[in-house]
């Protein structure tokens, strides 16, 4: 046990012990206050066991920022050892280690969660139902993910982070790439993969079956409607992730021969199964993205979006192609040309509805009178900055073009555009725009300001010189240069745009300090006068029950219409008890459980992945046997309404 | 989750609570999501099938008979299984159970059979090492294989809860779920026995 650890942890790396000190500090320190302000039973109760979705919700988006600040860290330590040729502050291992750990936290355990926090808050509120459809299954989806995290996370003080790239692509992976730190990718992602198939599953039965009364799904909100789709991609495109890790894992642990070169196996299947998950992907975390934009700009437009049902159609549009697309990840990779050609067509076909949705945001923002908060800042840059991404996607579409792009920097800024302008600038824009809706209180709006122009100045000094990068041949994955090959000025210049963005970062992160000690109480639960249910509710942060009485809709902007009306808020609403589910702590045994197991794959200890793996399957059993009296439920009373509702009847 | 108590008496049983109807939809999707899980370990087979470098071929090591019975018996415990839903309809505890009861010992004897089936291969030297045919064969085979023996397994709690409970929303709703997740594997099945086994004996 004590050689087992010792051989592990990892000690000979100044930046790695300062890592781990860290760390083992911080968590002392989260100990020392909960025991001291006797905050366990209050951790267990109200966040832990909770099955409430604006809850569950923030949980997602703090453990996103966690995540965001880890990813943040390893793309200034890349950006710092690219800023001069020959530069010695990384080994060509370390470097492949964080630029892999960098994708696939960025990826996998930043923008999923960020997003899946932000439907999780909102969806619900927003087609007027009083949870998900399955409270239970989100608690587990939750802390899945969130042990999948940690299993993730912990290699790199543990048993050494993967080097194989987030697209972890055989033979490399399996023949080249020995130590637990492949396991840990694959077994990570597994752990992570079954909460988001559950969430996928949830929020189509939740939008399917639990709108309120009158809202068509013509009627429904962008972002519930893009959360819709998107859960469609999750629930077919993760399985296929869910079976190629597992193909590989047989392929390191049980000498299988998936995507080994001998005994008959192919290493582009990996690349086919990869893409043919990743791409879909891809989507699942923009698609959302454009459904918070969609929403941030009608709101501060003061219009209803332009072109409701186009939107839509270029949304399911969108969601179909995904899946026909992959092979343009590797057009360089052997393919024969008609194969190339057909995807060709297929990936600039992506433009046509993309370019619908830009219009429609175009044609919201026409003669509207804008109010420029910081929110409406994010949305406003994401739309040109995102041009560019798509642009450039159409460029590097191109088969015969792309042989020149391949692998260069051209594609690391491409999809930066993308995934940054789009997805990063959708969290932000989102964030700010709910945080009344999560916390009760706006954000600080000069300060908000600050951290866009850092940021989103920052993102374009460093990745516009990247373009530039590519076309003069610098390829991605390379973790020094020569002063001969001419790209110093240019990687100076994109290492001063990375710091920027981190300022902008830790701006952010101030200004929920700033805010939690001096933004006003919001008073109504109307902070920005918003458009959709979410902001129909009495006080700033919803109840547990979200409505006291269920919302009828009339029209898109229900709650818009509601206020032009007047029936907004009505006070003289005769209550009923409410029924809702029981909080559970099930899933969060059950997820360490599969935490214990992914450990003792990562190690190939089988004591230990037999217990995590039975673990699991006895806490489904107890679920079953349990489950009637679980979904009993109870009751909120009427006096216990009348008590929450409160704060609007003395302003009424 | 509102309205859990509120019963409509006109639709089958499993239908009359909002949970039910809830549960049984999320199912419905959980099964898409399965078609997709076997649809890549389906292509995956297809797309490694001809990598076969040493050890034996499928037409040299399958039995036609052999496995044209599991083939009967695993169809049979779905026929089975239909008629104990068509006896909880008819609100017949006891006629529900005893289909239960068979469609599991049909379930089992095909679980049986295929780990037979597994330890003859592995004899005549097709083991899961041996290339990417046999990886992918077992990857397939063995996927539906636990997939039965978890049915079996949660069928077998279903079977409890009804003892002990009687027919409620709630018991009917897990045993129509769980008999909609054994026609699921029958389904695959077939796909397995047409495109591995059938194909995979084509001179």
């Amino acid at each position: 046990m004590v050689e087992f650890i010792k051989d592990n942890l990892i000690l000979n790396d100044p930046m790695i012990v300062g890592a781990n000190i860290s760390i083992l500090l911080t968590v002392i320190v989260l100990v020392f206050v909960l025991t001291y302000f006797k905050k366990w039973k209050w951790l267990w109760t109200e966040w832990i066991t909770t099955v409430d979705h604006k809850r569950i919700g923030i949980m997602y988006i703090i453990s996103a920022l966690l995540m965001l600040f880890r990813g943040g860290v390893d793309a200034l330590l890349m950006r710092a050892q690219l800023t001069v040729p020959n530069a010695s502050f990384l080994s060509s291992q370390h470097y492949n280690e964080i630029f892999t750990t960098h994708g696939t936290i960025m990826i996998l355990f930043m923008a999923m969660p960020f997003l899946l926090g932000l439907m999780n808050v909102v969806v619900p509120l927003q087609i007027g139902a009083r949870d998900v459809a399955f409270p239970y299954l989100n608690n587990l989806s939750f802390w899945s993910f969130f042990f999948g995290a940690i299993l993730f996370n912990i290699s790199f003080v543990f048993g050494g982070s993967p080097d194989a790239g987030w697209t972890n692509y055989a033979p490399l992976a399996i023949e080249g790439s020995p130590g637990p730190g492949i396991n840990y990718y694959l077994l990570g992602l597994q752990v992570s993969g079954i909460g988001t198939l559950l969430t996928g599953i949830n929020f189509i039965v939740t939008i399917i079956k639990m709108r309120a009364p009158g809202m068509t799904l013509l009627r429904m909100p962008m972002f519930s409607w893009t959360t819709l789709i998107t859960s469609f991609i999750i629930v077919f495109a993760f399985p296929i992730l869910t079976v190629t890790l597992a193909m590989m894992t047989f392929d390191r642990l049980f000498g299988t021969h998936f995507f080994t070169l001998t005994a008959g196996g192919n290493p582009m299947l990996w690349a086919n199964f990869f893409w043919l998950w990743g791409h879909p992907e891809v989507y699942i975390v923009v698609l959302p993205a454009f459904g918070i934009f969609s929403e941030v700009i009608a709101t501060f437009s003061r219009k209803t979006l332009f072109g409701h049902k186009s939107m839509i159609i270029s949304l399911v549009v969108i969601s179909g192609l995904s899946f026909l697309v992959w092979v343009h990840h590797f057009y360089t990779m052997g393919g024969s040309a008609n194969v190339n050609n057909i995807f060709s067509i297929t990936t600039m076909a992506i433009a046509i509805p993309t370019g619908i949705k830009i219009f429609n945001w175009l044609g919201t923002l026409y003669k509207a009178r804008i109010q420029f908060t910081a929110a409406m800042m994010w949305a406003l840059a994401f739309i040109p900055t995102f041009v560019i991404g798509g642009v450039t996607g159409v460029m590097l579409g191109m088969a015969a073009a792309d042989f020149q792009y391949h692998n260069t920097y051209f594609l690391i800024a491409h999809f930066h555009y993308t995934l940054i302008a789009g997805v990063v600038f959708a969290c932000f824009a989102g964030f700010v725009y709910w945080y009344p809706k999560m916390f009760g209180h706006k954000m600080n709006e000069p300060i908000g300001k600050w951290a866009f122009w850092f940021f989103t100045i920052g993102f374009n000094v460093c990745f516009l010189p990247q373009f530039l990068l590519g076309f003069a041949g610098m390829p991605r994955r390379v973790y020094t240069y020569l002063p001969e090959d001419g790209w110093t000025a240019l990687n100076v210049v994109s290492t001063i745009g990375a710091v920027g963005m981190g300022i902008g970062f830790v701006i952010i992160v101030y200004n929920v300090y700033y805010s939690l000690r001096h933004s006003k109480m919001e008073t109504t639960g109307d902070s920005w006068n918003g458009r959709t249910l979410e902001w129909a509710t009495a006080t700033a942060v919803p109840p547990h029950y979200n409505f006291p009485v269920t919302p009828v809709v009339k029209d898109v902007d229900a709650f818009w219409q509601m206020k032009q009306e007047g029936t907004a808020n009505k006070k003289d609403i005769e209550y009923e008890p409410i029924h809702m589910p029981n909080n559970t702590g099930t899933p969060f045994v059950m997820s360490i459980f599969f935490f214990i197991a992914g450990f003792g794959l990562v190690f190939e200890i089988w004591w230990m992945a037999i217990l995590g793996i039975a673990g699991s399957f006895g806490c489904m059993i107890f679920r079953s046997l349990r489950s009637h009296v679980y979904d009993k439920g109870y009751y909120v009373s009427v006096e216990e309404i009348k008590r929450l509702e409160q704060p609007f009847h003395k302003e009424a | 989750m509102e309205n859990t108590n509120k019963l409509n008496t006109n639709v089958p049983l499993e239908y009359q609570t909002e949970t039910g109807k809830l549960n049984i939809l999320g199912f419905w999707i959980f099964l898409g999501a399965e078609v997709a899980l076997f649809s890549t370990l389906y292509a995956a087979y297809f797309a490694l099938k001809d990598g076969v470098m040493e050890g034996p071929l499928p037409i040299d090591v399958f039995d036609f008979n052999y496995t044209i019975i599991m083939t009967i018996v695993l169809l049979t415990s779905s026929f089975t299984s239909g008629l104990a839903i068509h006896e909880m309809r008819r609100n017949n505890i006891k006629a529900m159970v005893v289909w239960l009861i068979i469609t599991l010992l049909f379930g089992a004897g095909f679980l049986y059979m295929e780990i037979a089936e597994f330890i003859h291969l592995v004899h005549s030297g097709a083991t899961l090492g041996t290339n990417a045919l046999w990886s992918s064969f077992y990857l397939l085979t063995g996927t539906h294989g636990v997939h039965v023996a978890i049915g079996i397994v949660w069928i077998t709690l279903i079977i409890f809860q009804a003892l002990k409970r009687g027919l409620t929303p709630d018991t009917a709703k897990k045993v129509f779920v769980s008999s909609l997740y054994w026609h699921f594997l029958d389904f695959v099945w077939i796909f397995v026995f047409t495109g591995v086994y059938l194909l995979g004996m084509v001179k």
